[in-house]
């Protein structure tokens, strides 16, 4: 996913952030005329229904607001949630690092193909994703009856829904790192190599703080779907109250039993998170539009 | 670059190390879950495959998520198009907050966004409530699907469009207007041509996107068998049913038109920068 990373007033403007006058700008009528879509769009498709999982989950007031989230189900599925990305997100980022390293810093063959595969799971549908590791480890899937010979249960419990997460997952922190260790380039890894530097201290002191406003903003992303996995979760969790329920699989129970207030507080927490992460992506593109002016006025 | 040699030279450490553990990574959690689906697949009867597409139920199913990600897409395209253009070209205060707002799909978990745009456009919603009394019914049609599936591809399109609109040369537009061209003509004939490219990724980004969503859809889509039921939310009827040959021959029959469509985009795709250079 390409960041359209906002040029600020006080970057030098590039061409096309010139003033636009006369013969190269369109009429003030269709200009106006084409904001106000933009902001329609945006506004209705987007702020819209955002503001209404708050509004919905206040309507009952704050009391009964904090009672849903308060409610024993809520409570373990809020824990179950946190567990699955404490486990999913890690091990994704560390692949990320991993993959971006390799992808970003040599030129190889087959290249092309592996950064295909690292975005496979984006164009597979996440209920395809679940039926995948059924298929693997449910009770007619190829390592079905070996598991339930030891006892083990995978698919319908705790290790299904952190598998599935993680193949959901998987792109999220390589997506956003390629692209910033490709345009760094491999400058200042050479230079530290030179002056005696070894391969980890090159890694963990040169390059790591030049990529981390992108390694943290994917690892946000990919905190964020994981927190929010539904499709794949839906197949693999066998919804068993309590136990193995996530906060978006709770959200449909909740919302399908008709307890609007319940179903809206829990969203919440999701929505929040996910404001969390977009504020976040904000002030990073601002911190690396400053730092560009910076270098150019330097 | 080296053609002939698996990697060309260089300097830095550690390309076996995160080369390895990224194939071994990726094969355990991607390749071979997908390839047990695939020799599950190879194991069914041909029969299975075509009574996908003899059993009316199905046929409805694949035919509405096909259909409704087609038109999202393209509403999406056009819809992001502005969008993008309006952010990247024009200055007004609250830009940067829209900007930040575009990514909102991208975050908000899908579940979320399907109660919060059920209950907007739900008849006794803010939004459902006016457009029913007009005597639209948006929630529980199919209008409510290509409604949740623009949400999720608008961001593909804008994030795609933007920086290409960004990076375009003035001078380009410049002479066109010097040539004579009015600034309509210089936008449909000089700038339109330079954005295909990235106006197709971004289309079809969203449209594979569409095709598999599940958790925004199925709150607003009612879920009428062969009215309002999409492909997935089937697959995972079949799987409740313990009809595991089902969910399977419907799975793969939605991956193979999935990956004949994307071929075929990419194809437009090649040939428009050949035709029209940029991407």
């Amino acid at each position: 996913m390409a960041d359209g990373g906002a040029p600020l007033a006080a970057a030098p403007r590039r061409t096309s952030q010139r003033r636009r006058v006369g013969p190269i700008a369109e009429p003030r009528a269709l200009k106006w005329g084409l904001t106000a879509v933009a902001v329609l769009v945006l506004g209705v498709l987007l702020l819209l229904p955002l503001a209404v999982v708050f509004f919905e989950a206040l309507r009952g007031g704050v009391g009964a607001y904090v009672a849903s989230l308060l409610d024993p189900e809520a409570r373990s599925a809020i824990r179950l949630t946190l567990l699955v990305a404490a486990i999913a997100v890690p091990l994704n980022a560390v692949f990320g690092v991993a993959a971006a390293w390799a992808v970003a810093k040599f030129e190889f063959r087959g290249k092309s193909v592996l950064v295909t595969l690292i975005d496979l799971p984006f164009s597979v549908s996440p209920v395809i994703a679940g039926l995948v590791y059924l298929l693997l480890f449910g009770a007619q899937g190829y390592l079905g009856p070996f598991l339930q010979a030891r006892g083990l249960q995978v698919v319908f419990a705790v290790p299904g829904i952190v598998l599935a997460t993680l193949f959901v997952t998987v792109p999220f922190v390589a997506r956003e790192l390629i692209p910033v260790m490709q345009e760094l380039g491999n400058d200042d890894e050479e230079a530290a190599l030179t002056l005696g530097a070894s391969g980890w201290q090159v890694f963990s002191l040169v390059t790591l703080p030049n990529v981390r406003w992108g390694l943290l903003y994917g690892v946000l992303l990919c905190n964020a779907r994981a927190m929010g996995e539904f499709g794949a979760a839906s197949v693999v969790s066998g919804h068993i109250r309590g136990q193995t329920n996530t906060v978006p699989l709770q959200v449909e129970i909740l919302y399908n039993e008709y307890n609007w207030v319940a179903a809206f507080a829990l969203a919440s927490l999701l929505a929040l998170l996910s404001l969390v992460t977009l504020v976040i992506k904000a002030v990073l593109e601002r911190r690396d539009a400053l730092a560009k002016a910076g270098h150019a006025a330097g | 670059m080296a053609a002939l040699r698996l990697r060309s030279p260089s300097v830095l450490p550690g390309f076996g190390l995160t080369l390895g553990y990224t194939l071994t990574y990726l094969g355990l959690v991607v390749l071979v879950p997908l390839a047990a689906l695939a020799l599950r697949g190879a194991t069914l009867p041909v029969s299975e495959l075509t009574d996908v597409f003899a059993d009316s139920r199905s046929r409805a199913a694949i035919g509405l998520s096909f259909g409704s990600a087609l038109i999202a897409a393209a509403i999406a395209l056009v819809a992001g198009g502005v969008v993008a253009w309006v952010l990247a070209r024009y200055r007004f205060p609250g830009r940067r907050l829209l900007d930040a707002v575009v990514d909102l799909p991208f975050a908000l978990p899908t579940a979320v966004a399907g109660i919060a745009l059920a209950s907007v456009f739900d008849a006794t919603g803010w939004l459902g409530g006016p457009l029913s009394r007009l005597g639209v019914q948006v929630a529980y049609t199919q209008v409510g699907i290509v409604v949740a599936l623009v949400f999720i591809g608008l961001p593909f399109v804008v994030r795609s469009l933007q920086p290409v609109m960004e990076e375009l040369d003035v001078e380009v537009e410049e002479a066109a207007a010097t040539l004579g061209a009015s600034r309509l003509q210089a936008l449909l004939r000089v700038v339109l041509p330079g954005l295909l490219p990235a106006g197709i990724t971004g289309f079809a980004l969203a449209l594979a996107r569409a095709v598999g969503e599940y958790g925004s859809v199925v709150f607003i889509a009612g879920n009428l068998p062969f009215r309002t039921e999409i492909a997935p939310l089937l697959i995972i009827i079949r799987l409740e049913e313990f009809d595991y040959p089902g969910a399977m021959a419907l799975a793969l029959v939605m991956l193979g038109i999935s990956f004949a469509l994307l071929l075929a985009v990419n194809l437009v795709q090649a040939w428009t920068r050949r035709r029209f250079g940029r991407g």
